[in-house]
């Protein structure tokens, strides 16, 4: 008895198993007799319709395109390409979205199958698989954005967003009046820490008494925390916060505005990151975005996917891009907070940075110098 | 008609065609065309070598961590901690893989164990508040798995390295990378690791059905009341089931420390390996078998629905919700059932 279903289950299995069996290769069969009608249709269309034969594609972090951030800024900038050049989403520009850290390598592969010629990885989270996935495919171009990675197919674009964060610092210690400062950072790493030491350096400038108090969410993506590390500073009488920290940002506007609702007298203050953040700030008319620290990746994103195009990808080399290429800025959307004197003041500092009067600090041993000679 | 053997095997395959069907109108109420859908599904997950060497890696911790789920259901527990497991093992896996300079045959089985070690550790402690204190397995093990991720990314940021968000890799006497395995599926990241998961489906089949402890442990978890009235020492089972529990979680942890990724970064949420694989128990009925081919139904999914959005622009979420659709279905079995024999009786 015992035996006879066991038989039975085992002839379901290798049925079932011979149906899957069969339905693979019938369907494999199509996909690789498909492959030139379909797959190579929509590459057609994908190079034709545009100029020449060329492509483009994307892959997010973790963040997915519509993160408010840099991902979707990015994807801003193929869109603003691809609408120069006659390319549509599908057609010539195209992006993959990344739900694990395990999606990254699998989501390049699949690009470079369907014959992009330049893929961007977008966040230093997919270094590892841009290095990876570059060097199986040396034919392929790949552009990493927020990291550097060596490769002669790899072209690597970073931000001096020490630069923007100075002024933010800037903007801030003319703002405060508690002289009490915030930072708050997604995780702790070499990126997110040269956006600390640029602030510290930036307020220190100003006035060295302030204190600024340092913490890290370690997420990049958890808008409870975010608001939680608000909500103890703010209590602790600091009065302007500076995030850099993605997603976990929300969190932070939310705790400023819910304070701003209940007391509209007291002055809290957000500066915002990656893009103007002004809205995220606006509660009935009052505003607690101070200003952000603009960083402009749909910028680099266009220009590197300008110069592929033109035949000059600047594979192998390190791109930096900052305040005098627009790259990075100080948004000044909010003209009631950003009054004149702190206006005149960020751009002075602008100024000197450009000139290179002042070397602003990138990593935390910089700072320390830097604070020292101050 | 229907034995209940074939009751048992019927309402899993109903439910994924239930949950696929379910996707498709889903899909037709949104605008998308469910064939063009699947196909794309269908090719990302089989379309060419390399997507298929990615499925295999994707299955291979799930058919550890179905096992995990599995094995601990089997004897009554609901270890909801195999997340916090499958860190603990991944960690233990790299921490040896770096850290030592060993000959091959030493160094993989070395971290192997270690991971397997780690979890069964990681296991052990909800197992023992269970079995002396009655404590619920299921809030240690919630608990535990906040622990494990946070103790984890202490651990690789001040531990293993100076401050950085990722260990080194590890070294090639501990990878369970292959050259030729990835070079015939055009870099695809399968790994040796698919050995490893089959063969421990193999031993969970085994210790539960041909060893006095298996049967023990499969008594304990029908009636534990039973069981210690016939003899058994049922806390000592608890404590066995949730340690052998946690060694297949650890082993999974250690599928994406050695062969996956071959290092370990900070995490800022959970992996999902181990809560994917309470769905994959489940719809795998808490057999060996049956969470080898669950495993494999979700592992095609996963990595399928990947490629749904650049071919045929659906977008992966609802990929997402099938997998919940089929767990509904899977978990509303009772009307199958009733269903099922509905048409029995009619049929007689």
């Amino acid at each position: 008895m015992l035996k006879s279903r066991f038989l039975m289950v085992f002839v379901l299995l290798v049925t079932l198993g011979m149906i899957l069996a069969a339905c693979g290769s019938s369907d494999n069969e199509e996909s690789t007799g498909g492959d030139s009608g379909e797959s190579s249709g929509s590459e057609d269309s994908g190079g034709d319709s545009g100029s020449g034969d060329f492509s483009v594609a994307m892959v997010t972090d973790v963040g997915g395109v519509d993160d408010k951030s840099f991902n979707q800024s990015a994807w801003e900038g193929l869109q603003a390409f691809g609408e120069e050049n006659g390319m549509s989403k599908g057609e010539g520009i195209d992006y993959a979205q990344s739900e694990s850290d395990a999606d990254y390598a699998t989501n390049l592969n699949r690009l470079v199958r369907q014959d992009y010629n330049l893929i961007f990885g977008i966040g230093y989270l997919l270094q590892p698989a841009i290095k990876e996935v570059a060097g199986q495919y040396p034919d392929t171009s790949f552009a990493l954005v927020d990291s550097v990675q060596e490769g002669d197919n790899i072209a690597s674009i970073v931000f001096k967003e020490h630069q923007g964060s100075f002024l933010a610092g800037v903007a801030a210690a003319k703002k405060t009046q508690s002289n009490q400062i915030g930072f708050i950072g997604g995780v702790d790493g070499s990126l997110i820490n040269k956006f600390e030491a640029g602030f510290v350096a930036g307020v220190k400038s100003v006035n060295a008494d302030i204190d600024v108090e340092i913490e890290y969410a370690e997420n990049f993506n958890d808008p409870e925390k975010g608001r939680a590390l608000a909500s103890n500073m703010y209590s602790k009488g600091v009065d302007v916060i500076y995030h850099a920290s993605g997603g976990t940002g929300n969190g932070v506007f939310a705790e400023a505005k819910d304070l701003k609702n209940a007391n509209p007298d007291e002055d809290v203050w957000v500066i915002g990151v990656d893009r103007d953040q002004h809205e995220e700030g606006q509660i009935g008319d009052a505003n607690v975005t101070l200003t952000s620290m603009v960083k402009r990746v749909d910028i680099a994103v266009q220009d590197v996917s300008e110069q592929a195009m033109n035949g000059e990808f600047p594979g192998g080399e390190v791109i930096e891009y900052g305040l005098e290429d627009d790259a990075i800025s100080i948004a000044e959307t909010n003209e009631e907070a950003m009054t004149e004197e702190i206006r005149s003041s960020v751009n002075e500092w602008k100024e000197k940075i450009i000139n290179g009067d002042v070397e602003v600090p990138s990593t935390r041993e910089e700072l320390e110098s830097f604070v020292d000679a101050l | 008609m229907f034995s209940n053997r074939m009751i048992n095997i019927l309402i899993p395959v109903l439910s994924v065609l239930l949950g696929l069907a379910a996707g498709a109108v889903i899909m037709l109420i949104f605008g998308y065309n469910p064939v063009d859908g699947f196909a794309a599904l269908w090719r990302g997950a089989f379309g060419d070598s390399y997507f298929f060497g990615e499925t295999i890696r994707q299955v291979t911790p799930y058919i550890l961590s179905g096992l995990a789920v599995a094995f601990a259901l089997r004897s009554g527990l609901l270890n909801i901690g195999v997340e916090g497991q499958v860190f603990a093992g991944w960690l233990a896996s790299v921490w040896i893989g770096i850290s030592f300079e060993l000959p091959m045959a030493v160094h993989l089985p070395l971290a192997i164990a270690a991971a397997a070690l780690a979890g069964a550790v990681w296991g052990f402690i909800p197992g023992l508040l269970k079995a002396k204190l009655g404590v619920h397995e299921v809030i240690v093990t919630i608990m535990m798995n906040y622990i494990a991720l946070y103790v984890t990314n202490a651990v690789i940021r001040n531990l293993l390295t100076d401050g950085a968000d990722r260990t080194e890799n590890i070294a090639a006497t501990a990878s369970l990378k292959s050259e030729w395995l990835a070079q015939m599926t055009f870099y695809s990241r399968i790994h040796y690791g698919f050995i490893i998961a089959l063969a421990m489906a193999g031993v969970m089949w085994f210790i539960l059905n041909r060893t006095t402890k298996g049967f023990e442990l499969r008594a304990v978890g029908f009636n534990q009341h039973a069981s210690n009235y016939a003899g058994m020492n049922v806390g000592r089972n608890i404590i066995t089931a949730m340690v052998i529990s946690g060694a297949f979680a650890g082993l999974a942890g250690a599928m994406e420390g050695l062969g996956t990724f071959g290092f370990m970064s900070i995490k800022s949420g959970f992996t999902n390996i181990g809560f994917d694989g309470i769905a994959v128990a489940l719809l795998g009925a808490n057999t060996a078998v049956g969470v080898v081919l669950a495993a494999f139904l979700f592992g095609i999914l996963k990595i399928g629905a990947l490629n749904m959005p650049t071919e045929a622009g659906v977008p992966t979420e609802l990929v997402e919700i099938i997998i919940a659709l089929i767990i509904f279905f899977v978990a509303s079995s009772y009307m199958i059932r009733w269903v099922l024999l509905r048409f029995k009786k009619e049929g007689k």
